[in-house]
């Protein structure tokens, strides 16, 4: 394996590449663009495709297409291009059809800004669109795990046959950093679903649907079933000298590594802190953050959202059991000794120091 | 025993749904016995649109793909992309095609997508009950145009054959209608001649089929043909608009 210094988003586009994407269908949005123009240069040399859509909807429902076909595509966008496509991540998910969306967050709502974000959180995490459904969210904390989480994200989406987000801050996306490049994957699932014409065999259909009452209903139950198999074979999450903490953070991406620096500073100053950060945004690690709550005296969650998003799930979790606190601002990513200035303000209030 | 006639191959056999007088029945069997003609069954993908057609992929006997409204055109792209050598057609009402999906068909005759597109027009969005659509006529009564269309708040019918056949693109533009036998042999041929086309790579191909809708038009089968040679095909004139290389 080749360790090269990569962009985020290059490293995506690369991961992606090497887990045997060949369909690409894009839209230009900051700070997501650099994923297209990485593959508008490689696509056309590997024998892939490579198509920059008039919209976002066009973009999604390409991918809709391409994925029907059995072959691994995917697109990439920002919020606001990420809620256009919203309609069409419904219809995947209806229709079973894996593939990879990447969401490089900007600040929002409306045209917000184009600095780093967590804000998507709610769109991502709760299917989106329209109707029962959710998708697997995957969220990187290095360009090293954008790559890998790219990868794992193609394999989880033919697994399950469902949509697969990878969600990672502009931050991110821009930031260039080492990584050791993963070895091209060379065994597929068999697709005999796909639509590639009915030569040989009966007609396949895609279709998304189900009119008589009882069709929606079973098909949804299906659905449902398929989801609670996700949450019990696919939460992913990492613990941080989380054992003997009185405070936890819960953080994730690249939030989650500045808050291990603030766990540390913290506990130099004699508070006992830890961290939880979630890979898996859904399935959303529940079990880990409520076990963990059974121990500790106060959590804080910190995201790059001023309203705060993320601490919903936290507040699910613990179910009242122990304080939750936010630390968060749409648009900007603290440095670890902000925070550990107002670890210190929380500790305070929890009487921990 | 000689056999004279039967139902296409490329057609399931299932009971359609339609309205009584409606064209979509003739229309589906014209696309399926171009099919047949053409021996590419096996090879044919068909995307079905939201409107009264979103159950073609109930009759139509090859591979099928129910898009979202008005998006058939960006899928078949995709499609066609990954899987050049397979034939890939649209089928799509004037709601989903002029109206919703207008951005999709004008990007995908732009790019000269190597599809086809079969419009089926009728003037209305039929499934939703008979509100206006893009190509509903000056003057027309519809629900959601119930003092009849007017100019000065609904604007202009969309031509969609004339429009399109400006795009450098589209390599097959025609317009047919379904209202007598010569109509309906001549809307066979320009389905066949599309797939054709399209089978040679020559870029985008749509054939716009003016349709009836008696039951949203308010008319019996029998005076819907003869509204639609009224005041259909006067606004909406038959023929070819572009056939690349000729």
């Amino acid at each position: 394996m080749q360790r090269v210094l990569m962009k985020g988003n290059e490293a995506i586009a690369e991961g992606a590449i090497r887990a045997g994407c060949r369909g690409f269908f894009g839209y230009p949005i900051t700070p997501s663009s650099e994923i297209a123009e990485y593959m508008a240069r490689k696509m056309p040399t590997i024998g892939g495709v490579f198509v920059q859509a008039e919209s976002e909807l066009a973009a999604i429902n390409m991918v809709y297409g391409g994925a029907a076909t059995g072959a691994r595509v995917m697109t990439a966008s920002s919020g606001p291009g990420i809620s256009l496509k919203q309609e069409g991540i419904s219809f995947l998910a209806e229709g079973e059809l894996p593939c990879l969306i990447v969401d490089i967050c900007r600040g929002g709502p409306g045209l917000g800004g184009i600095q780093p974000s967590q804000a998507d959180y709610f769109q991502a995490t709760r299917g989106g669109g329209h109707g029962d459904y959710y998708i697997i969210v995957l969220a990187p904390s290095s360009a090293q795990e954008m790559m890998d989480l790219t990868m794992l994200g193609f394999e989880l989406a033919d697994k399950h046959r469902t949509p697969v987000m990878l969600m990672a801050e502009g931050t991110l996306g821009n930031l260039i950093e080492p990584v050791l490049v993963r070895d091209e994957v060379t065994e597929f699932v068999d697709k005999p679903w796909a639509i590639t014409g009915c030569l040989g065999r009966q007609p396949n259909i895609v279709n998304t649907l189900h009119m008589p009452v009882e069709q929606l209903q079973t098909r949804n139950q299906h659905l449902t079933e398929k989801y609670q198999a996700i949450r019990s074979q696919e939460i992913r999450s990492e613990e941080f000298l989380t054992e003997d903490a009185d405070l936890i953070l819960v953080a994730y991406g690249i939030m989650a590594r500045i808050a291990k620096k603030a766990v540390m500073n913290a506990r130099s100053l004699g508070i006992k802190t830890g961290l939880i950060r979630p890979i898996t945004l859904w399935p959303y690690p529940y079990g880990v953050v409520n076990k963990i709550a059974q121990t500790c005296k106060a959590m804080v969650s910190i995201e790059i959202s001023t309203t705060g998003q993320m601490i919903e799930d936290i507040k699910l979790a613990t179910a009242g059991k122990v304080p939750i606190h936010y630390i968060g601002e749409i648009a900007r990513t603290p440095n670890p000794e902000e925070i550990t200035q107002q670890l210190l303000v929380i500790a305070a209030k929890e009487g921990l120091i | 025993m000689k056999m004279i006639a039967k139902k296409p191959e490329s057609l399931t056999g299932a009971k359609y749904h339609y309205c009584p007088g409606c064209s979509h029945g003739i229309i589906h069997r014209l696309v399926a016995e171009a099919m047949d003609e053409l021996n590419i069954r096996e090879q044919t993908i068909g995307i079905c649109p939201v409107g009264c057609s979103v159950l073609a992929y109930d009759y139509f006997n090859c591979d099928m793909l129910e898009a979202a409204h008005g998006r058939a055109p960006a899928i078949a792209t995709a499609i066609k992309r990954l899987l050049p050598d397979r034939y890939l057609f649209t089928y799509q009402g004037d709601g989903d095609l002029a109206s919703i999906g207008m951005g999709e068909i004008v990007h995908a005759s732009l790019r000269g997508e190597k599809i086809t597109t079969i419009f089926v027009n009728n003037t209305l969005y039929g499934m939703t009950g008979g509100q206006m659509a893009p190509t509903t006529l000056l003057g027309q009564v519809t629900t959601t145009s119930p003092y009849g269309r007017k100019v000065e708040w609904e604007g202009y019918p969309a031509k969609m054959c004339e429009l399109l056949s400006c795009n450098e693109g589209a390599a097959y533009i025609c317009r047919t209608a379904v209202n007598s036998p010569a109509n309906i042999i001549k809307t066979k041929k320009a389905i066949k001649k599309a797939f054709q086309i399209q089978g040679q790579g020559l870029g985008f191909t749509l054939v716009e089929v003016l349709s009836t809708c008696p039951t949203n038009w308010g008319l019996s089968p029998a005076d819907s043909l003869k509204w639609m040679e009224e005041h259909m095909i006067p606004y909406y004139p038959l023929g070819e608009f572009k056939v690349k290389g000729e």
